[in-house]
C-alpha cells in the first residue's frame, strides 16, 4: 500500500550565501526519510533544535527544501507551480504551537476561520458562514464566538481555533507542530482528546510534533526520534518505549521524570561527543534504527 | 504543624499578596498560604500556570513589586520576621541567606558582566570573599555546578552560553554565597529533559552536599515526584493540598490534585485521557467559594459558601475541601 505521505531524502541548509556557503551553512535537516499511512499519528519526537519544525515546514514548502523529495497522496509537491502547489495544500494544513502568536490579533476569530474559504474562493458568504459555524461546533466553541478577538479566549480556546481554521478546507492531514505544549496541563488533555475525536470522525491523518514523550506514547501509532537533523529511530509506539534499540533513544526515555517511583529507570547518558550518524536499518519488521 | 520540636527554617503563615486591577479593585494572587520547610528539606510548590507560585516566592523574598503588595500574613525566616526587616537587611538575607534560581535565567543574569564577574561580586557584596580569591572561588563554584572547562566559561558573557551552561551559571550564582534555602523557580522548565535531567542530578547533590533547603517550583508533577520530600499543591492562589510526596500522589485527597494526576499522559488506558473540564480563571474572576468549583466532580451546595478551610487528614497531610471536613479537625 502506498503512503499518504512519502519523505524521502529531504535536506534542508540554512544560512551562508556566496563563496563563504561551505562554512556557514545548518543542516537542520539532513537526510531524513519516512512514510506516514492514511489515518494513522505518525509522532516526531527530539529535543529543541533538532529539526522538526523545519521538516514540517519542509513537507508543506512552508519554507523550500535544499534537496529530496516529499510525495503525497502520489504527487511529488517539490515539482509543483504555485498553483499546483495551493490545490495541493487545501489538503495538507498545519496548527502551530503557540496559540498567542499564531492568530492575527486584529481579525475576529471567525474571520480567522473563514479565511482560507475565501483564499480558496470556496462558497458564497452565507454558505461560509454555515461552514464557519459548523467548524466551531466541531472543534467545541460556541458559533455565537465568532465576532470576538484572539485575546479573549484561552489558550485552550484558541488552539481550538487554530484548529477549526486548519480543518475548513477538509485536509486529509494535518501537521500538529507541538499543538499542546504550551497549554496546562488539564487543558492539554482536552484538546488531545479533541484531536483524536475529529480524527475517528473525519479520517484525518496526523503529522505529530512533540517533545512530551508521555504524551507521544499515549496517542501516536508510530513515532520517529529525531537528533541533529537526523532520524535515528522509528518504530511502534509501544515497542519505541518499551524496547529503544538507539542509545540516544534511551537515553530520552531515561531522562522523563516519572510521578509513580516504580517506573523509574536506570538514566542512560548519551555520548554526544561520540555519536556517529549511521544510516537507518530495519532491525526487526517495522522498528528502523541508525545503527551500524 | 510540624512534629519536631525546632521551628521550621522557612515558616509561612496566611500569607495574601494582592495586585490592583486597573479599575482600582484589588483582587487576591495568593490567598492564606500557610507553609513550613525545614532545614535540609525540599518542598515542591506545584500548579497550573495563574495558580499563584511566582508571587509566592516573590513574596518570600519581599520582591512583590507594585500594583502588588503583601496584604496580609507572617514570614518567618531563620529566626527572623521577614516582613519586618528593613531593606539593608533584606539584601543580606536576599542572595546570601537565600538563594534564588528563574526560570529564565537571562532575566537573573546581567548581561553586560560575565559569568565569574557576577559571581566574583556576589561574594564581594557579601564579604565572603574579594579579588582574586573571589575569583578563584568563582571557578571553583562554576565546576561545582558542573560547568564544563570553568576557567574559561567564567570570562564568558551569559549570551555566550547555551540554555543548560547558563541555569548551571545560575545556580552556581545562587549557592556561592552558601545559602541555607535555595528557591528555584521553575529551574528546567525551558529546557530539554535530558539537560533537565543532569540540571536535576547537580541540584540534588548539592542539596545534599550542603545541606541546603529547597523551595522548588514547578507545574510537572514528575520532576516533584523525583526531587521533593514533601509537595503543595496550589489552585487559584490557594495551597489545596500538602503532604508527603509520595502518599499525596498515591492517594491525592483533593479533587484538583486527583484530577490533575488522572490527566497525566500514560495514567488511563487507551488513548483518550481523563480530562479536567473547563479552565483556569483568570485573576478576579474566581468565584466566591471552592476555587475549584465550577471544574469539579464533587461540587455540593456547601463548596460555593465560602472557600473550604483547611483540614488535618492524618501523618502531616492537609487539604481544603468540603469532602474533607468533617473528616477530623478543621485547623485554620
Ligand atoms: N530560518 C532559519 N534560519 C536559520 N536557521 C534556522 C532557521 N530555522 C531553523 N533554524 C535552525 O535549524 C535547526 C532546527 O530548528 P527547528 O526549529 O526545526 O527545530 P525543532 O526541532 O522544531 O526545535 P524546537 O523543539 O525548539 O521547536 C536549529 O538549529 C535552528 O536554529
Ligand atoms: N505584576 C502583576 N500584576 C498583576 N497581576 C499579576 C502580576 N504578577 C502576577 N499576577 C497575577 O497573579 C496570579 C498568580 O501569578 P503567578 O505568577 O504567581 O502564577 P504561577 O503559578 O507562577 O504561574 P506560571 O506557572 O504561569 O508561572 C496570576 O493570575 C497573575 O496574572
Ligand atoms: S470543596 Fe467542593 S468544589 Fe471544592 S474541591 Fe471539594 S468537593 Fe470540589
Ligand atoms: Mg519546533
Ligand atoms: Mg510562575
Amino acid at each position: 500500500m502506498t503512503p499518504l505521505l512519502r519523505v524521502s531524502h529531504l535536506v534542508k541548509e540554512f544560512g551562508g550565501s556566496g563563496w563563504l556557503r561551505q562554512r556557514t551553512t545548518v543542516r537542520a535537516v539532513n537526510d531524513v526519510s519516512f512514510d506516514v499511512r492514511a489515518g494513522e499519528t505518525f509522532g516526531l519526537v527530539g529535543e529543541s533544535g533538532c529539526g522538526k519544525t523545519t521538516t514540517g515546514r519542509c513537507i508543506l514548502r512552508l519554507i523550500e527544501p535544499t534537496s529530496g523529495e516529499v510525495t503525497f497522496k502520489g504527487t511529488n509537491l517539490a515539482t509543483l507551480n504555485s498553483h499546483d502547489l495551493r490545490l495541493a495544500r487545501r489538503d495538507l494544513q498545519i496548527v502551530f504551537q503557540d496559540p498567542y502568536s499564531s492568530l492575527n490579533p486584529r481579525m475576529r476569530v471567525g474571520a480567522i476561520v473563514e479565511e482560507p474559504l475565501i483564499i480558496h474562493k470556496i462558497g458564497n458568504k452565507s454558505e461560509r458562514a454555515t461552514r464557519v459555524a459548523e467548524l466551531f461546533t466541531l472543534v467545541g466553541l460556541d458559533p455565537a464566538h465568532g465576532s470576538k478577538f484572539p485575546h479573549e479566549f484561552s489558550g485552550g480556546q484558541r488552539q481550538r481555533i487554530g484548529l477549526a481554521r486548519a480543518l475548513a478546507l477538509n485536509p486529509s492531514l494535518i501537521i500538529a507542530d507541538e499543538p499542546v505544549s504550551a497549554l496546562d496541563v488539564s487543558v492539554q488533555a482536552q484538546v488531545v482528546n479533541l484531536l483524536q475525536e475529529l480524527q475517528a470522525r473525519l479520517g484525518l491523518t496526523y503529522l505529530f510534533i512533540a517533545h512530551d514523550l508521555r504524551l507521544v506514547r499515549q496517542v501516536c501509532d508510530r513515532v520517529a526520534v529525531m537528533y541533529r537533523g537526523r532520524i535515528v529511530e522509528v518504530a511502534p509506539a509501544d515497542e519505541l518505549f518499551l524496547d529503544p534499540a538507539h542509545a540516544y533513544t534511551q537515553a530520552l526515555l531515561s531522562a522523563v521524570p516519572r510521578v509513580d517511583p516504580a517506573d523509574r529507570t536506570v538514566r542512560v547518558v548519551f555520548d554526544h561527543e561520540a555519536y556517529q550518524a549511521e544510516p537507518l536499518r530495519e532491525i526487526s519488521p517495522g522498528h528502523l534504527a541508525a545503527l551500524r | 504543624m510540624n512534629s519536631t520540636s525546632k521551628p521550621p527554617l522557612l515558616r509561612v503563615d496566611g500569607l495574601r499578596t494582592v495586585f490592583a486591577l486597573p479599575d482600582g479593585r484589588e483582587v487576591a494572587a495568593v490567598s492564606d498560604v500557610s507553609l513550613a520547610l525545614n532545614a535540609g528539606e525540599t518542598l515542591g510548590l506545584v500548579g497550573e500556570s495563574g495558580s499563584g507560585k511566582s508571587v509566592t516566592a516573590l513574596s518570600i523574598l519581599r520582591l512583590v513589586m507594585p500594583p502588588g503588595r503583601i496584604a496580609a500574613g507572617r514570614i518567618h525566616f531563620d529566626g527572623q520576621d521577614i516582613l519586618a526587616l528593613d531593606e539593608a537587611a533584606l539584601r543580606t538575607i536576599r542572595g546570601r541567606k537565600i538563594g534564588f534560581i528563574f526560570q529564565e535565567p537571562m532575566v537573573a543574569l546581567n548581561p553586560v558582566y560575565t559569568i565569574g564577574q557576577q559571581i566574583a561580586e556576589t561574594l564581594a557584596v557579601h564579604r565572603i570573599a574579594r579579588g582574586a580569591a573571589a575569583r578563584a572561588k568563582a571557578i571553583q563554584w562554576l565546576e561545582a555546578a558542573r560547568v564544563p572547562d570553568a576557567a574559561r566559561r567564567a570570562t564568558e558573557y551569559p549570551h555566550q552560553l547555551s540554555g543548560g551552561l547558563r541555569q548551571r551559571a545560575m545556580i552556581a550564582l545562587a549557592l556561592c554565597a552558601e545559602p541555607s534555602l535555595v528557591i528555584a523557580d521553575e529551574p528546567t522548565t525551558a529546557l530539554d529533559v535530558t539537560v533537565q535531567a543532569e540540571i536535576l542530578d547537580l541540584l540534588r547533590e548539592l542539596r545534599a552536599s550542603l545541606g541546603l533547603a529547597l523551595l522548588l517550583i514547578t507545574h510537572d508533577l514528575g520532576v516533584v515526584a523525583e526531587m521533593a520530600d514533601r509537595v503543595a499543591v496550589m489552585y487559584g492562589g490557594r495551597i489545596v493540598e500538602d503532604g508527603p510526596v509520595g502518599d499525596v500522589f498515591r492517594t491525592p485527597a483533593h479533587p484538583y490534585t486527583q484530577g490533575l494526576l488522572a490527566c497525566l499522559p500514560g495514567t488511563s488506558d487507551g488513548r483518550r485521557l481523563t480530562v479536567i473540564p473547563g479552565t483556569v480563571p483568570s485573576l478576579g474572576q474566581f468565584p466566591a467559594g471552592c476555587a475549584f468549583a465550577p471544574r469539579c466532580p464533587h461540587r455540593l451546595g456547601a463548596c460555593d459558601v465560602a472557600p473550604p478551610a483547611t483540614t488535618s487528614i492524618g501523618a502531616d497531610r492537609r487539604v481544603r475541601c468540603v469532602l474533607h471536613e468533617s473528616a477530623t479537625g478543621v485547623t485554620s
